[in-house]
């Protein structure tokens, strides 16, 4: 691979990495704030319009830098994948302009909410903090929809190298897209309701009869409890289908190099490329077979049914699906734990030993969602267009791209030691003034 | 119409809109770092009040630029991206610290030297951002980027390192500039002192464009020569009466305080520019190898995007009217949170009943979904060496039959 192509991948990957965490909070955290003063509309409850307002606010930072951050990424489409834009552009520009207006809805819906407090009735307030949550929503769904049709391409069709004909709808709908796009909101939804846990549960650990953090603990857990479940069997889905449409992307994840009926489900260790084996990890005998297509005895392929030059980089993928399947597992763990006390006791659960969890817990659904890039991104690899067009044709031929890597790099380490500063000031400076105060504008 | 020429006006529409919109959020920016004398600091607060609510809205049009250029014409889009990549990269830095500095500012301390750091940044985004924009724009325009057998033969510096570009990058600057500090009069009606701080800018940046508009015309003859050829044919001087008239009124409006009507005028100044270059510069994207018709997608994906063009403006103009009358609303007495009424009830069972309908639900579709795609199951006991295995999708597979188990297995291949 030639450095400027490595460069290309890693700006990308960066790019995405970056813009992913404020996308996915920004598609989480409304659906919170709307709850929030859902209940404050039923309850009159003040605590309740606190939450909504602190939420807001922890919105509208990380809705300012999504944006921003999603705009260098429709640029960077065309500053470092030209051939890919040349070639895909219009097959895929539906859903990215679809996507601009659910944007759009969501800045204006924002716009409304964020300013809006004490200008429109308080039922219109909240349906703009609805909208806000849907086309969040929206936005997540049409992007995902084309990642998804690099996955599994439909919708057009060839002739010499060249697109002649376009379904533009067919690309939307495309077999991946389903599935992808509810793992990425479900994803959204569980990691912003672990982060929004874990800070309440922060809190209460020191005063542990704030009403304010009971009740944000609370709206969190319950969004945990109700998403966490529904990803498990949503990511079972998926890796079914990944099984079927990219088998060399599934094999890598596993660690699964040699084609077998009654595959084992490796877990961990050390894949060895040159050996053909996964040294040192863990085996469930019958697992893969049982998880990829829910039958014990299925054929799942190997790495050695795919050509040599076509394999992923398979450590990267196989770590990175462990750590996301791992995150995944520890999650839904804590959140059974706490659904399951609320259940017995019917009122919040407050052990200290799960709020510790819970704090300990608090990044994992963003660590998920990172690693689970890394698996679908690097594990389509050496494809852009999964079996029609390589990374590296793909290209901008221009050279010494390690210079806007380096200055990207150095931007985005930038901003993201001022936010945590930023978010961490907002969230301990305000803490004694904070109750009862109207901090609204 | 056809639809490639639609799809043309609509990335003229949305550059008017994003300049009419984003490009006065620049200008206060720049207003912003300029900020003087005793009322700086209440210039500041204006600036940010006008930016505030809808700057994040503003930027959509920039992208519904990218995303249109990239969806109808693609070729176009890869070759702007590729001639154009280092102003472009730039842009991107541009944007990305001004967003960042402007909501930074906003929730870092209130500090007064902490703010300044952040104004500066910001105000400094906000002159170099605007700039390298025009200097893209000029180099569309110039026609030195050309194409050989459909790839860039002009490498990564033609066109925005020529003096025509960076008068073009000048003259959006002071555009951009004309355009807030107009705008500003308007949003500062209830304080006639800071009133008139805008109006002394708006009149000495508004006087400054005449001379960077001429200049910017003057090197199109060597610099621009098919814009230059299109913009003295016969509709040329109407349209230069246009937005002469279009700047003397907001001017002479200026002078004599009817802030309104100068903003109304600097609004038709800016869009009879924009419309100028966009008639001169048509049919080319990128003047002279790149046109609307030689860089279209197929038909069915133009249809396409002008549905959904059509069905999103439908929309989203009544939502955007509707954070426009929001904010000409006066405020209402806040919410008061009182009573006690409690919302626990019968939510314990109601949730239970939702996640597992949710989770079932989940599966059937999901599964229904997955089921043509079914498994086809390994021979049981394989028999022989080598055994054909048919997987679920593609080709047949040879495998290695060890043990009665299947071992290493290859693609046949074509």
């Amino acid at each position: 691979m030639s450095p400027d192509l490595t460069f290309a991948r890693s700006q990308m990957a960066l790019s995405l990495a970056f813009h992913i965490v404020f996308a996915a909070v920004g598609v989480g955290m409304p659906v919170l704030m709307v709850v929030a003063e859902g209940l404050h509309l039923r309850t009159r409850e003040p605590v309740y319009l606190d939450l909504a307002k602190r939420w807001a606010d922890g919105t509208a930072i990380l809705f300012a830098v999504g944006a921003v951050s999603g705009t260098v990424l429709s640029f960077e489409l065309g500053l470092l994948w030209p051939g890919f834009m040349a070639f895909a552009g219009a097959v895929i520009g539906l859903p990215f302009s679809l996507e601009g207006f659910a944007f759009f809805a969501e800045a204006i819906f924002l716009g409304i909410y964020l300013y809006g407090w004490d200008r429109v009735p308080a039922g219109a307030h909240w349906l703009a903090g609805v909208g806000v949550a849907v086309s969040g929503m929206l936005s997540a769904i049409f992007v995902v929809t084309v990642n998804a049709w690099m996955n599994a391409p439909t919708g057009f069709e060839m002739a010499g190298g060249r697109i002649v004909r376009i379904d533009p709808l067919a690309a939307m709908m495309n077999p991946a897209s389903l599935n992808q796009a509810v793992h990425m909101v479900l994803a959204a939804y569980v990691a912003t309701a672990f982060l929004v846990a874990g800070v309440h549960a922060f809190f209460l650990l020191r005063d542990h009869h704030d009403v304010f953090h009971r009740r944000g603990l609370g709206i969190a857990l319950a969004l945990a409890s109700v998403s966490t479940p529904l990803q498990a069997v949503s990511g079972d889905a998926l890796a079914r289908m990944v099984a079927i449409r990219q088998p060399a992307k599934l094999a890598a994840m596993e660690g699964h190099y040699r084609t077998e009926a009654g595959a084992s489900l490796v877990i961990g260790g050390i894949p060895d490329d040159a050996a053909m084996t996964t040294r040192y990890a863990i085996r469930i005998p019958r697992g893969l077979s049982l998880l990829a297509h829910h039958d014990l005895r299925a054929v799942v392929r190997g790495l050695d049914s795919i050509p040599r030059d076509e394999w992923p980089n398979t450590r990267i993928v196989h770590w990175a699906f462990d750590l996301m399947a791992g995150a995944g597992f520890v999650m839904l763990a804590v959140a059974g734990w706490s659904g399951w006390l609320w259940w017995r006791r019917r009122r919040l659960p407050d052990d200290r030993w799960l709020l510790r969890a819970l704090v300990v817990t608090a990044p994992l659904g963003l660590v998920a969602i990172e690693a689970g890039w890394i698996v679908t991104e690097v594990g389509r690899q050496p494809w852009i267009i999964q079996g029609v067009m390589r990374t590296s044709e793909a290209v901008t031929p221009m050279r010494g791209l390690i210079v806007p890597f380096v200055t990207f790099t150095l931007v985005y380490v930038f901003l993201s030691v001022i936010l945590v500063y930023l978010l961490r000031r907002q969230f301990l400076a305000t803490e004694p003034a904070r109750r009862g105060v109207d901090r609204g504008r | 119409m056809a639809a490639e020429h639609a799809l043309g006006a609509i990335i003229l529409a949305a550059l008017v809109f994003y300049t009419l919109s984003g490009g006065a959020d620049y200008g206060g920016g720049m207003w912003d770092l300029l900020a003087s004398g005793p009322r700086a600091r209440q210039q500041r607060t204006a600036i940010e009040h006008a930016i505030g609510p809808i700057w994040e809205a503003n930027h959509v049009w920039l992208i519904l630029v990218i995303v249109v250029v990239f969806t109808a014409f693609p070729p176009a889009f890869a070759t702007i991206m590729t001639a154009l990549h280092i102003p472009m990269s730039a842009l991107l830095i541009g944007i990305v610290l001004r967003g960042a500095a402007f909501i930074f500012r906003k929730y870092d301390s209130a500090d007064d030297a902490v703010h300044r750091r952040w104004s500066t940044l910001f105000g400094a985004a906000s002159f170099f951002t605007p700039f390298v924009l025009g200097l893209s724009l000029g180099a569309l325009a110039s026609g030195e980027i050309r194409l050989a057998d459909g790839r860039l033969a002009t490498g990564f510096f033609a066109g925005w390192t020529r003096p025509f570009a960076a008068a073009c990058g000048l003259f959006a600057l002071g555009l951009f500039a004309f355009l807030a500090a107009t705008y500003l009069t308007v949003d500062t009606e209830t304080d006639p002192i800071l009133q008139e701080d805008f109006r002394a800018r708006a009149l000495a940046s508004g006087l400054l464009l005449a001379p960077a508009a001429l200049l910017t015309f003057l090197l199109a003859r060597a610099g621009a020569p098919v814009v230059f050829a299109q913009l003295t044919s016969w509709w040329g001087p109407p349209l230069v009466a246009t937005t002469s008239t279009c700047a003397l009124v907001a001017l002479t409006a200026l002078w004599r305080r009817h802030f309104r009507w100068a903003r109304a005028a600097a609004i038709g100044q800016v869009t009879s520019i924009l419309v100028g270059w966009g008639l001169a510069q048509f049919p080319h994207l990128v003047v002279p190898d790149v046109t609307l018709m030689n860089a279209a997608a197929v038909t069915s994906t133009l249809h396409a995007l002008l549905t959904a063009l059509g069905a999103g403006g439908v929309v989203l103009f009544p939502a955007f009217a509707y954070l426009f009358y929001v904010f000409k609303h006066p405020a209402r007495p806040a919410r008061a949170g009182q009573g006690d009424r409690r919302a626990h009830g019968r939510i314990r069972l109601a949730a239970a009943v939702v996640v597992g309908l949710a989770i079932v639900g989940l599966t059937v579709v999901l599964t229904l979904n997955d089921r043509e795609r079914a498994p086809r199951r390994a021979p049981s006991g394989c028999r022989g060496r080598i055994v054909i295995v048919q997987p679920p999708r593609g080709q047949p597979l040879e495998c290695v039959c060890e043990s009665g188990t299947l071992s290493a297995c290859f693609s046949p291949g074509p």
